[in-house]
């Protein structure tokens, strides 16, 4: 896999001397899906901003497909779509006429058989001809993102795709990632919803005061920081645990009902045969048995409370 | 040069002007009218001739160039200030265009607009009275680099403005004062003398007395300080939106 989006130090503060972002380095693979998470003003839109042009960087070496982003902005710019946070449309303009007017700005010509496939492709082929003021807020957010895609970019930003965006909506957008990236589409959304990031990223990355605190691959940051637990329910309640089972690492809940037992899922050995054999042999009687794993969100509040704390 | 792009955001802008042709073309026309009216009629019976030409058709380059300068300002000020308002500014700064494209789009479409009224007021001006332009490209130079200076001026305006009031601060506050007291209406000639004096510090005598030489041969000033007059204004207004390029100010944080 090749990096298509360097970012190297990248810092930004304003006059008032807030630092928005304190050196934030990250390379993106062709091809993936990044999910940046923060709280609000962790800094994700400033990352954003910068990279698409709007921000003018304090100091750092920002690259897209090789070009930088300040010394050869045209052709970087170029491989760059971005869907804002804020609907921010001219309410009087038709979606036709906003969609090519994108298309122009990024230097291409009017290609009405492309239009045309990107407006059927986000349903909006019916509305091509309606003022913008005359859609509906879901609508608006379809045209944000027609216009992203109007010059084709090979890198796609979307920031907060599904704030404030109906479940249904929020399906199609998810549907329309998968999509992009079939079509080789490196996209880097930002998101509140974990929900999201665990859905559709490869990779996540995490983002607080202007400090990237953590990125890895999906999966492994949920197997190496996600832990698992077993609730072992029993029929009868208990008021301490048998001494037998004192070895295990377990704890008794509050109505003396369920064990739970907390365990390491990359352990060579997770010792979940030798609790369940002793609980037998303590002669305790089991009524139910349920796995637990933390989600991201879980894992994601940890990480903020604990650079807090 | 990105001259599709370019062209896109000039087309756009286009567009908003004739998605209000009624307004772009009636309002011209109907306030010519109403100064011939009201000016020309009025106060033409009263006077007659100012050296040698009739009042109405004396009167027509100043209304030509009264409504020019404040379309051009208003046009372009508005054309950029509206993005900014409505956030759709983020596409411009994101694109792979430069500053001076952005200004060429912009500035081309309001100068655009602003030189079509004023056509469509010359034209209604022979309607009501006899114009003669003696000096056809100087005429034609001359309303169109006013067209393209004040809409610069505009461009300028719309980047400060922060809100809707400033927008409207400098067109009324500043630039209308001056081009009512410019000249449009009246020779300076016929001015008390420390007025005559007084007036040659307005920028407008210099912009409207050229143009009015265009068509009549008549001057308050020689032609040459009206020419070197707007290329000056010209050059300041390029000047300031070349800092604005540089320094980034009020487009990008």
């Amino acid at each position: 896999m090749t990096t298509i989006l360097s970012i190297k130090d990248l810092r930004k503060s304003y006059a008032d001397g807030f630092e928005a972002l304190k050196g934030v380095s990250l390379d993106i693979q062709e091809g993936e899906i990044l999910a940046l998470l923060g709280p609000n003003g962790a800094g994700k839109t400033t990352l954003i901003s910068t990279v698409c042009g709007i921000t003018t960087p304090t100091s750092g070496v920002v690259t897209v497909g090789g070009h930088d982003i300040q010394t050869d902005f045209r052709a970087a710019r170029r491989m760059i779509g971005l869907v804002p946070q804020e609907i921010a449309l001219e309410p009087f303009e038709k979606v036709w006429n906003t969609v090519r007017f994108s298309r122009g700005l990024f230097g291409y010509s009017s290609d009405s058989a492309r239009i045309e496939e990107i407006l059927r492709k986000l349903s909006l082929w019916d509305k091509r001809k309606n003022a913008i003021k005359e859609l509906s807020g879901g609508m608006k957010r379809r045209v944000l993102i027609a216009k992203a895609l109007a010059h084709e970019p090979r890198v796609l930003f979307l920031d907060e795709p599904t704030a404030g965006v109906d479940v249904e909506l929020r399906k199609d957008m998810w549907e329309m990632v998968a999509e992009l990236k079939q079509a080789g589409v490196t996209i880097i959304l930002t998101t509140h919803y974990i929900e999201e990031a665990e859905a559709i990223a490869d990779r996540v990355g995490v983002i607080d005061k202007g400090e990237l605190l953590l990125m890895q691959d999906k999966d492994t940051l949920m197997a190496q920081m996600g832990k698992k637990q077993i609730e072992v329910m029993l029929t009868e309640a208990i008021s301490e645990i048998p001494g037998c089972l004192a070895g295990h690492n377990l704890a008794l809940n509050g109505n003396g009902d369920t064990l739970v037992y907390t365990y390491d899922t990359n352990a060579d050995r997770t010792g979940i045969t030798t609790l369940l054999n002793d609980v037998a042999q303590a002669g305790l009687v089991l009524r139910d048995v349920q796995t637990r794993q933390s989600s991201l969100e879980e894992i994601f509040v940890n990480l903020v409370s604990g650079e807090a704390a | 040069m990105n001259w599709t792009a370019i062209a896109a955001i000039y087309r756009f802008e286009m567009a908003r002007f004739f998605r209000t042709m009624m307004q772009s073309f009636l309002s011209p026309v109907l306030s010519t009218s109403l100064y011939f009216v009201v000016f020309g009629t009025a106060i033409g019976s009263r006077i007659q001739e100012v050296e040698g030409v009739s009042y109405g058709a004396f009167i027509v380059p100043g209304l030509i160039m009264l409504s020019v300068v404040m379309l051009a300002i208003s046009n372009a000020s508005f054309g950029i200030y509206f993005p900014k308002f409505l956030g759709t500014i983020y596409e411009l700064l994101s694109a792979p265009v430069n500053f001076i494209e952005i200004v060429i789009g912009y500035v081309g479409a309001a100068a655009t607009k602003s030189l079509f009224v004023g056509i469509v007021i010359l034209i209604t001006a022979t309607f009501f009275v006899d114009i003669r332009i003696e000096h056809p490209f100087a005429m034609a130079a001359f309303l169109i680099l006013s067209c393209l200076s004040f809409s610069l001026l505009g461009f300028i305006i719309g980047i400060w403005a922060s809100n809707f009031e400033q927008m409207s601060l400098v067109p009324q506050l500043v630039v209308t004062p001056l081009i009512f007291l410019g000249g449009t209406f009246y020779s300076i000639s016929m001015l008390p003398p420390v007025w005559q004096t007084i007036t040659l510090f307005n920028p407008v005598v210099y912009l409207i007395s050229g143009f009015r030489w265009s068509f009549y041969g008549l001057a308050d000033v020689p032609i040459v300080y009206s020419l070197l007059a707007i290329l000056a204004f010209t050059g300041l207004c390029l000047g300031i939106i070349g800092w604005i390029f540089k320094t980034g100010w009020r487009i990008r944080s």
